[in-house]
Order: structure tokens, then sequence, then C-alpha cells
């Protein structure tokens, strides 16, 4: 233990930047905590998010200025920097801008793969580069090359599955446990010997068994569970790059990356305790072989499908109506005709409120965020514990493009790989009306009972479209 | 610095991290882990070190360069996508308000 503890403390005799511009780097880190401080609360969010922005500007900025004290010769080959900073910088503004409210989940996922992945290279060089580091050094090494290259590949894999660049569903490997046991086993053993003996193989091997490991990671993976893991390898990026900041001994990555590994963590295990379940159950199992199986049965069963007159007419005559956005208002960019359709409803006198799944969508708060940018109020957003209790007196619950979770299997049926996710108690109200493309079941795959309840009316089509009819059909009345 | 110094700043991040996000609302989940996305881009200051400094042949070169361009988009891109969430999390209180 004593020989460990000197061998870490032995190293690290890099020279120091001068004073202040490290000054300068404790208040870019300050920013930094101020910035997360600050998006936890709705009133300051925006500004928080403005500080973070310049605490990330004068880290970048003041890095021109280390000088010759603290390396040989400053910054080399100052013009290729400048052009690759540019051309990121370009690149990643107009992805910003032009995104869709619809795709946010999807270009997050994006933008941390491509911190995780710089990560990853950061390290990769410093190795390359550097001869005789401390054990210590060496090891941060690897869990950065290791953790960036999962954060990499499995958000590049989260990406194209949202994107529907390919199935969404989960993919189950023949064999799947075993290989990716097999995938990890070597990874850890690569990560070991590189830390006994380094070679540039060996890293390159490391390299590449863990970006298979991103890979095998995130393929069985589907339905709700995806925000979860966008979360998880969020935490993933902010420690591999704390992680490069002990390679380079520079503190303010130090602090930057752990910040957001530490609340990312805290986030995710948030989105994995509205799941009811534990974070390695979202990993390792559940949504599995099982999870395709359960259709099939059910599919030549009748339903009873509405007209969107129907619909109007149930709606116009409720008294309290509750609806339930989902993934697939994002998708019908629905929800603006689902706002003035409540606008509709509250004019007649009609109380109506929106119940918010934790997981609805792709990503933690994503149907707050899409309602927020049709201009709903927080009001009219309610979280499921407090509206569960309320949908037994709703007399319409209207569930718009959500399917898993409202799936009563997750309450009842013990077989289901969704069983003991808490859900929206939709079942109770007197009357449910569903707006869906198809019968195909949701992106976990999983049959929904409810839809062949005999208070069960479905609106087949597109939500948008649908929901545009209805208002037409509400103002007919 | 040396490594345990380095190694308490580690620690007690860790300790700052979950406290000041402790109190999010669920509102605020999507533009808090967007924003924290961002602030991790900061690495763009770990890929210029690297590219400027340490970086002695041609092929590190280029991986450092390729490291600067990924880093500039998460840290660009995920602040300016961040307030473009915020930006329609005005305050309002109820519809009729609107005019």
């Amino acid at each position: 233990m004593i020989s460990v503890l000197v061998r870490i403390a032995d190293t690290h005799s890099t020279p120091q930047a001068p004073t202040w511009v490290r000054l300068a780097e404790l208040g870019a880190a300050v920013l930094f905590i101020l910035a997360l401080k600050g998006l936890s609360s709705p009133k300051s969010a925006r500004r928080g998010n403005l500080l973070g922005a310049l605490g990330a500007g004068i880290a970048t900025i003041i890095i021109f200025f280390y000088g010759s004290g603290f390396y040989p010769n400053g910054i080399k080959n100052l013009p290729f920097i400048l052009v690759a900073i540019a051309v990121g910088s370009i690149i990643g503004w107009v992805a910003a801008k032009r995104v869709q409210m619809t795709q946010m989940p999807q270009m997050v996922a994006l933008f941390n793969g491509v911190g995780g992945g710089a990560a990853a290279v950061v390290s990769v060089v410093e190795f390359s580069a550097s001869s005789g580091e401390s054990k210590s050094a060496l090891a941060a090494t690897v869990f950065t090359v290791l953790v960036g290259s999962v954060s990499f590949s499995g958000s590049i894999l989260t990406f194209m599955k949202l994107q529907e660049l390919m199935t969404s569903r989960p993919v189950v490997l023949p064999a799947g446990r075993y290989v990716t046991s097999l995938a990890a086993l070597a990874t850890v053993a690569s990560a070991v010997l590189l830390v006994i003996n380094p070679t540039n193989t060996l890293l390159y091997a490391l390299l590449g068994l863990s970006l298979v490991m991103g890979l095998l990671l995130v393929l069985p993976v589907g339905g709700a569970d995806v925000p979860i893991v966008i979360s998880l390898l969020n935490a993933f990026t902010g420690l591999s790059v704390a992680a490069s900041g002990y390679v380079l001994g520079n503190t303010l990555l130090i602090v930057a990356g752990t910040l957001v590994g530490a609340s990312g963590t805290l986030l995710t295990r948030l989105m994995a305790a509205a799941m009811g379940r534990p974070l390695t159950n979202t990993l390792f199992g559940a949504f599995t072989a099982k999870a395709t199986t359960a259709s099939g049965k059910a599919e030549d069963r009748p339903v009873k499908s509405a007209s969107p007159d129907d619909v109007a007419i149930m709606l116009s005559y409720a008294r309290k109506v509750i609806i339930v956005p989902g993934y697939g208002l994002a998708v019908a960019q629905a929800q603006n005709t689902i706002r003035e359709l409540v606008e509709l409803l509250t004019a007649k006198g009609i109380q109506v409120d929106y119940a918010i799944h934790p997981v609805a969508g792709r990503m933690p708060g994503h149907m707050n965020v899409l309602l927020a940018e049709a201009n709903v109020p927080y009001d009219q957003l309610k979280e499921m514990d407090e509206i569960n209790p309320e949908f037994p007196e709703a007399d319409v619950a209207l569930v718009v493009g959500a399917n898993d979770v409202v799936n009563p299997a997750a309450r009842d049926d013990k077989t289901a790989p969704i069983y003991g996710m808490p859900i929206l108690n939709v079942d109770q109200a007197q009357q449910v009306v569903f707006l869906k493309r198809s019968m195909r079941p949701g992106f976990a795959g999983i049959e929904n009972e409810l839809l062949f309840d005999p208070k069960t009316s479905l609106l087949f089509g597109d939500a948008k479209e649908s929901l545009t009819k209805v208002v037409g059909a509400v103002k007919n009345l | 610095m040396d490594a345990i110094s380095l190694l308490t700043i580690f620690i007690l991040s860790i300790f700052v991290g979950i406290e000041v996000v402790s109190k999010v609302s669920a509102v605020l989940h999507t533009p808090l882990m967007s924003g924290a996305n961002a602030i991790h881009g900061v690495v763009l200051v770990g890929a210029i070190l690297v590219t400027g400094q340490s970086a002695q042949n041609s092929l590190n070169f280029y991986l450092g360069l390729g490291a600067i361009v990924l880093a500039a988009i998460n840290m660009v891109g995920g602040f300016v996508v961040t307030d473009r969430m915020l930006e329609m999390f005005k305050p309002k209180t109820s519809q009729k308000d609107e005019a």
C-alpha cells in the first residue's frame, strides 16, 4: 500500500504555467460550477449555460498564453491549430442551429460521442509522445482511452438508433452475453497489461477493443432505456476528460470532467430510479431476447378505431382530460397543434393537464423541452406521481404517440420485459384514446393490452394530421 | 503539481458536482445534461496542448488536429444547442398572459 502511494506521489513534476494563467483557469473552473448550479433552476438556466460558455472560452484562449515558461516553445503549429478550432466550431455551430427540436436527443448523443473520442485521442497522442510515464499516469491514460472510446462508439450507435439509420429495436447477438463477457475480459486484460508493459501495440489493441465494447453495450439497449444510456455515456465522457486532465497535469480538465462525471452519474441514477430498477438491469439484461417475442399473439384481435369527429365529441363533452405525450408527438412535430387543441378545450371550461412520464421520449425531460417550445405553460405539465391519482377522475386520457410508458404490462405481467417500470395509469381513465401511426408496438417491442380494451379507441395516422383534424372538428361542434 | 494534489482536486470535485445538481427539477433534465455535455468540451484545451506540444510525428499531429476538431464540435455545438433549448423556457404562468 505504501509503495503504491509513493509511486503515485513521486511523479508529475511538470513545470507550472504563469500565475495569472493558472488564476484564469481557476476562474474558468468556478464558472463551470456556477453554470451547473444555474442550469439546475429554470430562472437561471440560460444564464448558467452562458456562464459555462464563458468559462470554456476563457479556458481555450488562455491556453495560448502558456508561453515559454511552461513548455519550451509555447504552442507550435499555431495556424493549423487555429484552423482546426475554426472548422470544429463552425461544424458544431451549424449543426446545433439547424437541428430540429425533435432531433435534440441524437444531437446531444453525437456531441457527447465526439467529446469522448477527443479525450481518447488526446491520451493516445500523449502516450506516444512521452516516455517513462509513472504508473499512475499510465493508469489514467488507460482509463481515458478505454472510457473515451466506449463513450465514442456507444454514442455514435445511439445516434444511429435514434436517427433510425439502423433498427431502433434491441439487437441481440447470438450468444451475446458470452461475446460481451469475452470482449470485456479482453479489454480489461489489455488495459492491465498496458499499465505493466506500455507498448504502442497494446495501446491500439485497447483502443480497438474499447470501441467494440461501446457497440456491444449499446446494441441490446432499446425502449425507454435509451435516455438512461445517453445520460450514462455523458458521465463516461466527463470522467475520461478528467482522467486526461490527470495525464496532462491540467487541473481545469480534472475539475470540469469530474463535475460532469459526478452530475451525469446523479442524473443517470435519477433516471434509473424512475424506471424502477437498478442501473445494471438497464445495461445487462431486461430488454434482451424476450423483448421481441411478446408481439404476434395479439395481432389479429379487433381494435376499436375512431374518426376525428368521434374524438372531438369525446373531448368536448368531457369535464377532465389528461394528455399523455410521447415520442410520436415529437416525431410528428405536433407540439403546437396539441397546444392549440388544449387551448380550445380549456376555453370550453374543460380541465386539461399534461401527464409527463420521466422517460417519455428519448431523453430525460424530452417532453418538457418539446412542450416548452410550443409555449405550453409549466403549470399544465404534471409529473407522474402527481397526476397518477387523478386518472380515475379523468373522462378521457388522450395518448399521443406514447406506448411503453402507459403499458399496464409493466404493472401486471411479471413476464414482460418492462415489468416493474412505473407507468402512467392511463387504463384507469373512463375512456382512452390513442393517436397512433400504426399497430406497431413501441420502441421496446412489447404488445400493449390496453389497445384492445373495450374503453380504448384508436385514431390512426400521423399525430399532427390527426390532431389538426380533431382541432377542426372541435371548432365545428 | 503532484499526484496527491490532483487526486484531492478530483475527489473534492466529485462532491461539488453531486451537490450543485442535486436539487435539479425534472423539467431541466435535458438542458442540464446538454449543458454538462458542453462543459466536457473543454477537452479542447487538452487537444490543443498535445497537438501544439507533444505531437512528435505527423501521425500524432494529425490525430491531434482531429481531436481539436471533435472537441470544438462538442464545446461549441453543446453550448449552442443548450441555449436553443433554454430559449424556449421563458417563464410563463398561464396561457392567458399571452397577448
